[in-house]
């Protein structure tokens, strides 16, 4: 970790900031962990690593909104270390973390031991995210002056929704103080009752217990009233179902104050992909209809939804390899969300620079942080992206402890070849074994 | 012709030809009941195993007659309580008892897509004996057979199924099984216990139950879980009594033969008045009696045997 930082030189790769709307074919010069010189041709200076990226993309470094480290409390899930090397290997320089740990991310020391965790054994950068309400039990507000001086970016319940629409509203105007997102995950948990999957034909063939897309969109109109009545600034995390598309292309019409995200699965799959009993496909919300996804995408197209999140939940096999009921809900996403991200490309949903933006320049403007982009002088995360490389997703090259994806076997195109972070380069392999 | 499968499942997954294979080998075995020494060798050295997580009495009994009436040795296992306290996971506790040797496992379990899940687990043989709201074949299959004895063909027969259906296995075994041999489906009951979409199998869908009798040739009553009440599904026995209970007056709107069926057991006075229950057109023993022929028949089919 003292080592040292290198000179590199990112020769010839096509420089993509879609914070400046730079899209040019050039070099990138990193020193003292800052990104030195941008330009048509740079000389190599004395002692410098030099990185061929003829073909590749050079982008900032993708920025997760929405990762489950699982530390402290849930290590044989995940740890802080596995989790930021399956950041990197995705093309990931950042990531969020949500509170719902053991113990919950409610308080200074809890924040301060996951920094400090990240700062030892970390790969990348990681910002947590701390509790609305003490517990995250939807009762009092927990101490967010505090968690905010202790480093928390955000606050959320992720996982274990605020239901009571008058701590919610408080929750918002108290963070008006501090000026950070409060991101819900949106979730009427009275309409979700002990539903596994979505509500519509395929629970039904599978006799499967449903939760309504209104479970989602309900929530989501409430938020939108209260980031209306208070002013703050709210984010809406992993929105799945054309209702809430639609609520939220509104509000944002009407100048609501109000920032999204989908996640990978929501635009790629449906809920087809549980029939079988896959537990694999099981998170929540749940995979929706054709028709939702079709607004997911919609969505994205026109800005609506202006962040890409993983919603990286990692389990232990043994959890997953259950009867579906028993499974515990979420799927990985560290290390395919970026080629998912791409394939929105191939099939015409998003120009390639959008498609970085809402992995970079998006999630960075939800955090109000001048991250996410490629400035001179700026702290150098790079990702350096093969667009072409064809991969296949194997479980036993997960990086991630948690190999609860339910890609696995898929073929990929893109990869992250490697990522600078804060100036120190970690080249990704493609695992030879498997 | 044989049957080219491990498991039975489900009937959404069985071809038309295949239920006609077991509807006709369950034909066949109603006879060995009839005997006098009703036992056949064909499953001698064959060890089945009845692993039911759920409490059931003529499920459980009806698998085990039928396995000893094909000389197989059974075990019982009633794992309900033992291995949830246990905290032993479904897998291991399958995985145990397949190395036992076992052929067959029947399994019931309240989860939907357990029985799928030791399926693709265990090379043994798995009969779902009815997971969560799922399916229950062996039951959708007895009821296939009563109405093909009584009725011939299914071609343009109208079923009313009454109840409910959401939580139903038995409804859904039987929406298939009717719908692939032609029959035309009524479902009824209140719109908290009808599943999203079903329509789309091709089904039609009632609230009204006087409405949906109008001429019909059989009526599926299905058991009422009393412990729904208070669930917001309804709001008292009472009402849902009231409202999709058959008694004699309804049933003078179905056809004058129409049939009277239902999975047991029953809730006297809240499905079904008893005189109804009890009535001339009711065939609920009858199902009983063939549910044990086509247990003998998936078996028998399972382990390789065929109809000459």
């Amino acid at each position: 970790m003292s080592d040292p930082l290198e000179k590199i030189l990112i020769k010839g790769g096509r420089i993509l900031d879609p914070a400046s709307n730079r899209d040019e074919v050039g070099d990138l010069l990193v020193e003292d962990g800052l990104i030195r010189e941008l330009g048509p041709s740079i000389k190599a200076p004395n002692d410098c690593k030099t990185i061929d990226a003829k073909g590749k993309l050079v982008v900032p470094g993708l920025i997760d909104l929405h990762t489950h480290l699982r530390e402290p409390g849930f290590e044989y899930k995940e740890t802080v270390a596995t989790a930021t090397a399956a950041a990197a290997w995705g093309g990931f320089t950042t990531v969020c973390c949500m509170p719902n740990t053991e113990p919950v991310n409610d308080n200074q020391a809890v924040t301060e031991f996951i920094l400090e965790k990240a700062k030892e054994e970390g790969i990348v950068h990681v910002l947590p995210v701390g509790a609305i309400t003490k517990g995250s039990k939807g009762e009092e507000l927990a101490e967010m002056a505090e968690l905010v001086a202790a480093g928390c970016v955000a606050v959320s319940d992720d996982g274990l929704p605020v239901m009571n629409s008058q701590v919610m509203r408080q929750a918002m105007n108290y963070a008006k103080i501090f000026d950070v997102p409060v991101i819900d995950h949106c979730e009427d948990l009275n309409l979700t009752a002990d539903g596994v999957m979505f509500e519509g034909e395929v629970s039904t063939a599978l006799g499967l217990r449903g939760i309504p897309a209104s479970s989602e969109t309900v929530m989501v109109a409430r938020d939108i009233e209260l980031a209306e009545l208070t002013g703050a600034r709210v984010h809406l995390a992993h929105i799945s179902t054309a209702g809430s598309v639609a609520l939220i292309r509104d509000a944002k019409r009407r100048g609501v104050r109000v920032t999204a995200e989908t996640c990978p699965h929501y635009f790629t799959l449906t809920d087809e992909a549980v029939r079988g009993y896959n537990s694999n496909a099981k998170m929540k919300p749940p995979l929706g209809a054709q028709s939702d996804q079709a607004a997911v995408r919609a969505g994205l197209a026109d800005g609506t939804l202006e962040v890409i999140a993983t919603d990286h939940a990692p389990h232990a096999a043994d959890e997953k390899e259950q009867e579906l009921d028993c499974a515990p809900f979420g799927i990985v996403g560290l290390e395919t969300a970026l080629p998912l991200s791409l394939r929105l490309v191939d099939e015409g949903v998003l120009s390639l620079m959008e498609a970085i933006r809402k992995l970079t320049a998006g999630p960075a403007a939800v955090l109000g942080k001048k991250t996410g982009r490629l400035e001179i002088g700026d702290r150098a995360d790079i990702s350096i992206i093969d667009p072409n490389a064809e991969w296949t997703v194997k479980a036993q090259s997960f990086k991630s402890l948690g190999k609860n994806s339910p890609f696995i076997g898929w073929t990929m195109k893109g990869r992250a070849t490697a990522v600078i972070v804060a100036g120190k380069l970690i080249e990704n392999a493609l695992s030879s074994t498997g | 012709m044989t049957l080219k499968r491990k498991d039975i499942l489900s009937i959404a997954d069985l071809e038309r030809e295949e239920m006609d294979l077991i509807l006709h080998t369950a034909e066949s075995f109603k006879e060995v009941s009839m005997r006098d020494i009703k036992k056949v060798p064909a499953l001698r050295g064959k060890t089945v195993i009845n692993l039911f997580f759920e409490p059931s009495t003529r499920t459980r009994t009806s698998f085990e007659l039928a396995a000893k009436r094909l000389s197989a040795d059974v075990i019982n296992i009633s794992a309900g309580a033992s291995s949830t306290t246990k905290h032993e996971t479904l897998l291991d506790t399958s995985k145990n008892i397949q190395a036992l040797q076992s052929d067959y496992i029947v399994v019931r379990h309240h989860s939907s897509g357990a029985a799928h899940f030791l399926a693709s687990a265990l090379h043994c043989s798995v009969i779902n004996a009815g997971d969560g709201t799922h399916e229950h074949p062996s039951q959708g299959l007895l009821d296939l057979l009563t109405i093909k004895e009584k009725r011939g063909d299914f071609k343009g027969l109208k079923v009313v199924i009454v109840g409910d259906i959401l939580h139903s296995r038995v409804a859904n075994s039987d929406i298939h099984g009717l719908l692939k041999y032609g029959a035309d489906v009524h479902l009824v009951g209140p719109p908290t216990l009808i599943p999203r979409g079903i329509e789309k199998w091709g089904v039609t869908v009632h609230y009204h139950l006087d409405e949906a009798l109008a001429s019909a040739d059989v009526i599926i009553l299905l058991r009422l879980q009393l412990e729904r009440q208070g669930k917001s599904f309804f709001p008292t026995i009472r009402e849902y009594s009231k409202l999709y209970g058959l008694n004699r007056r309804r049933l003078s709107l179905a056809d004058p033969k129409c049939l009277v069926m239902h999975p047991g057991p029953i809730n006297r006075g809240i499905e079904v008045t008893s005189e109804v229950a009890d009535g001339l057109s009711s065939v609920i023993l009858e199902q009983v009696t063939n549910g044990l022929a086509v247990r003998m028949a998936l078996f028998f089919l399972l382990s390789g045997g065929s109809r000459e």
